[in-house]
């Protein structure tokens, strides 16, 4: 029910009412009326929920949370690569 | 930085290996923690994702969730359905709701078998198509069953707003938004003695996702500090919920009881001010809103203002709607399951009596629902 799905928007209509947005290569038609005049314009990305655009996504924090998953998993592979270093010094068969 | 693409948004918080790692991160900290901590999801939304992934499965055993009351379909009570029901067989009104109403059942049966005997009722997919449908049948009465959270409260709001700024003459409304931060009271402050007896107990809460987009993490401020729940506000992919969980867990291991906010691509302390406006020029609270599945709970209900009552279904209709309360049916345990003391496959009536396709109880009538989720992802049948 809550549920709402990431876009692009393509196109804001000459009132500021209506925007085209992009959904992975669908696109509709998506009511402004929930955000401030003039605060969603082409090239953002917005979150929609039945017809609105609800707000807009923050694409510094998105890019900073995909950035934090990639040093954890960096540091994962780092360890698991020095475990693996390890379990074969102390390899008896060695 | 790169730029970031919409792809991103998707793949991104749904990668394999990062949940995996998080799995790992979860059970070096769980490893840490003096009690077992259950977890509320309060959303539906959450729920689906927990059982689609297969959460459960990647988390230590002392890691529990508890599924939520957040599916504003579930939570309907048969009353409200039956108003429903009544005004989609009237014959000059035109019924309109949201897709997610179709098969849920009142009384005398649900909206798609009120269509069924020839009644005009149509889901929508937007709130908006109302003023079409109303320009195209002026002779009728357009009835928008409103439900859902803060999230789509806004929406009904926008169109009350075109309503009577178009003066539109053939448009009315049936209210049924209700709000989330009461209900989490109601379930953690639960103090009657079948709580107790089931030793019921929410350790911490993971915030709905888009809730919070519209009222704000701000919502949820006292739990932490007056009921000492924390609240991590997360996002519905897989990642964004495998990070909330592993923020919660730090909590309890540095013995912390905070707000914090994992889906901060969206979500901020303050929400959509806009949005908020506009609820709050249009709606009031009403003192009682009874949910299914758990009984009054106040202040979670709300209805138009009363300067909009020509606006009002339920005034308007007054004489023909149902008064009655109507009782769940007496084998389901859905308040059981919402409150935390039972789990879906407990029911003696799930999956035998109570199945997606004809459900009894709230948590099997929307695929948000616990029973749902678990019937269609759980393997247990």
């Amino acid at each position: 029910m809550c549920l709402s799905i990431p876009s692009k928007v393509v196109k804001v209509s000459d009132d500021k009412m209506m925007c085209t947005v992009d959904t992975m290569g669908v696109q509709r038609d998506a009511n402004l009326m929930m955000t401030e005049e003039g605060d969603v314009q082409v090239g953002d990305y917005v979150l929609l929920h039945i017809g609105f655009v609800m707000n807009k996504i923050d694409e510094e924090e998105a890019l900073a949370s995909i950035e934090t998953y990639r040093e954890i998993l960096e540091a994962m592979n780092e360890e698991e690569r020095r475990r693996a270093i390890i379990d074969d010094d102390n390899c008896e068969n060695r | 930085m790169r730029a970031l693409e919409l792809k991103n948004l998707y793949d991104d918080f749904r990668d394999g290996d990062t949940i995996k790692a998080y799995a790992k991160i979860i059970a070096q900290d769980a490893k840490k923690l003096k009690n077992p901590i259950n977890i509320m999801e309060v959303c539906g939304g959450h729920t689906h994702t927990i059982m689609k992934f297969g959460l459960p499965q990647l988390l230590p055993n002392n890691i529990n969730f508890i599924h939520g009351p957040g599916c504003p379909v579930c939570i309907m009570p048969k009353e409200r359905i039956d108003h429903a029901y009544v005004l989609a067989m009237q014959e000059d009104v035109i019924l309109v709701t949201l897709g997610d109403m179709i098969k849920v059942p009142g009384s005398n049966g649900s909206l798609q078998d009120a269509r069924a005997k020839g009644a005009d009722v149509r889901f929508v997919y937007s709130p908006m198509e109302c003023l079409k449908i109303a320009s195209e049948n002026p002779t009728k009465t357009v009835v928008f069953f409103a439900i859902g959270f803060e999230t789509t409260t806004p929406m009904t709001a926008v169109l009350v707003d075109q309503v009577i700024k178009q003066k539109v003459p053939n448009i009315l409304f049936h209210i049924n938004h209700v709000t989330v931060p009461e209900v989490m009271v109601e379930l953690i402050d639960s103090r009657d003695e079948h709580v107790d007896a089931y030793n019921n107990r929410i350790d911490a809460f993971l915030g709905p996702s888009h809730v919070s987009v519209i009222a704000g993490s701000k919502i949820y401020e006292k739990f932490p500090k007056d009921y000492g729940r924390p609240v991590v506000v997360t996002g519905f992919e897989p990642v964004d919920m495998m990070q909330g969980i592993s923020m919660i867990v730090k909590q309890f291991v540095e013995e912390r009881s905070e707000l914090e906010i994992q889906y901060k691509r969206v979500v901020n302390y303050k929400g959509n001010l806009t949005a908020q406006a506009l609820i709050e020029k249009y709606f009031e609270k009403i003192s009682l809103f009874r949910w299914r599945g758990l009984g009054n709970v106040p202040d979670s209900g709300l209805k138009l203002r009363d300067e909009f009552s020509e606006y009002n279904a339920e005034i308007v209709y007054k004489d023909i709607l149902p008064i009655a309360e109507i009782e769940d049916h007496k084998l389901c345990i859905c308040g059981d399951i919402l409150r935390g003391m039972a789990k879906p496959q407990e029911c003696t009536i799930f999956g035998t009596a109570c199945k997606p396709t004809s459900p009894i109880g709230s948590c099997m009538v929307s695929s948000e629902g616990a029973c749902s989720a678990y019937y269609k992802y759980g393997n247990l049948i």
